[in-house]
């Protein structure tokens, strides 16, 4: 269990970069969730010298909680310059929570079609699960009480940063 | 002090009806325009459906005869996952006798979600909008001459999708504008979005000169009217004008306030030609500028299904 004010983004990001060079298949596909996820595939495709952009995918579309929020904004980044069909992705995203995200992020994937395979790495998992969703990487363990927000930020030189409220 | 809330909002004024573009705040048109973007990209996927309103209800509720609005509103509600029942309430229980409210109260028994209403009689859709359940939300789809608020939204989309900004542009309406509801919603729509110049362009008898207290430019000169516009909205003429003694002929009316190719050349050499449907080709647009380079008429449908979903979406999202 990593302590709060150990949370070093940056350092955490290299241990990411490790862990998803070894997901990914050969014809494998990065797709990060907006808006922290994205970032984080952004620099991952990057640092592992894949060509073309990466995925963006938005769960704004199939979150559960639509009722109680309405449609809030985000809908509109989903972007997927590759075929899904038949495709192992590699989801990443920055903080795993209730993984209601992550739910509503892959039945958003599979509105574009069936992927062969869909693996989840995260910067940090926080616990709390309320869905049997599991992250095939995730560098830190973070235990949070349930009303402290934990997201990724980014600054102008694209340096990694974690946001506490 | 008393102050009137606008029916279409709740407390935290977020839109729970879709009523009239009279009286909403520009974000809140803008927020609609910016998540039929994302709708409609949602129309091009494999998967053409979203689950935002599964297990819900949606009632199309004509009481006055209209097929496109009708199926632009229906596959709306699909791709949305809805349940949809079309009620052809014209022949059944009105024709019985049975009032309006006595209606709604029926089929809110049966848990409706969402009431869809075209009505002849201007203001149909707040009486029911005032009178149903909490959780129930009502889309105005025309109310008489008052207001047809999707159309209008619909436009604004296809406006800002061709021309991007609203505050440097020039728009002629032309046509029967006294009658027309799609004008009405537009120079509201089109003033809170900041266009600088509206023009409300047609024959005295149907563009009067108090349309000037909407802030429009009242034009009875067609050439005056489209000159130099950026944006032009044809209304179809509806014949019962014709016989209503407010107009010589079809064929006068062409003549004059008709949209030719040459008429067309007095607008921006980029100026893009609008028109709500169903077109009268030779009685108010010629043939040629229907289907011409500039005309967006049809992207103007595929637009309008878009903005049905962004409605509904937002308004079943939002709680009394």
């Amino acid at each position: 269990m990593t302590r709060l004010d150990k949370l070093d983004a940056e350092a955490l990001y290299a241990e990411l970069l490790a862990g998803v060079r070894g997901l990914l298949k050969p014809d494998g596909v990065l797709v990060g969730i907006w808006s922290g996820g994205a970032w984080l595939a952004e620099r991952l495709q990057q640092d592992l010298g894949l060509a073309g952009a990466p995925g963006v995918i938005s769960s704004a579309l199939h979150r559960d909680d639509f009722s109680q929020r309405g449609l809030s904004g985000g809908a509109d980044h989903t972007r997927l310059p590759f075929e899904v069909q038949g495709r192992h992705i590699v989801l990443v995203d920055d903080v795993l929570y209730t993984g209601r995200t992550i739910r509503a992020a892959v039945n958003e994937l599979y509105d574009f079609g069936r992927p062969a395979s869909v693996a989840l790495a995260v910067l940090v998992d926080r616990g709390g699960r309320e869905l049997p969703i599991c992250a095939a990487c995730a560098p830190a363990t973070i235990a949070l009480p349930p009303g402290q927000r934990l997201s990724l930020a980014r600054d102008d030189v694209g340096k990694f940063t974690f946001e506490i409220r | 002090m008393f102050v009137r809330r606008n029916p279409q909002l709740n407390r935290n004024d977020e839109l729970i009806h879709l009523l009239s573009i009279e009286g909403l705040p520009q974000a809140i048109l803008q927020h609609i325009l910016d998540t039929a973007g994302t709708f409609l990209s949602v129309n091009e996927r494999d998967v053409k459906k979203v689950p935002l309103l599964r297990g819900k209800s949606v009632f199309n509720l004509f009481f006055e005869n209209s097929t496109r609005t009708r199926t632009t509103f229906e596959i709306a509600a699909k791709r949305l996952s809805a349940d949809v029942i079309n009620l052809d309430i014209a022949r059944s229980s009105t024709a019985k006798g049975e009032s309006l409210l006595d209606t709604i109260a029926n089929l809110s028994a049966m848990h409706a979600d969402m009431f869809v209403v075209r009505h002849s009689e201007s203001g149909a859709p707040y009486l029911i909008a005032q009178h149903c359940a909490p959780h129930v939300h009502v889309v105005n789809a025309g109310d008489g001459r008052h207001s047809h608020p999707t159309q209008g939204l619909l436009d604004m989309y296809t406006i800002r999708h061709y021309k991007k900004d609203f505050r440097s542009l020039t728009v002629a309406i032309v046509g029967d504008i006294v009658h027309s509801r799609v004008a009405r919603s537009d120079i509201h729509a089109l003033t809170t979005l900041g266009a600088p110049e509206i023009r409300a362009v047609g024959p005295k008898t149907l563009v009067p000169g108090d349309l000037k207290e909407m802030g429009v430019r009242v034009c009875h000169d067609m050439a005056e009217g489209i000159a130099g516009a950026d944006v032009i909205i044809m209304l179809r003429l509806q014949n019962e004008r014709m016989t209503g003694a407010m107009l010589p002929s079809a064929g006068e009316y062409f003549k004059t306030f008709g949209l030719t190719p040459e008429k067309l050349a007095l607008a921006k050499p980029d100026a893009i030609v609008m028109h709500p449907g169903p077109i009268n080709r030779g009685v108010e647009i010629d043939s040629t500028v229907v289907d011409g380079l500039q005309s967006v008429i049809l992207p103007q449908v595929t637009f309008g299904i878009a903005v049905r979903m962004a409605v509904m979406s937002i308004i079943a999202g939002n709680s009394a």
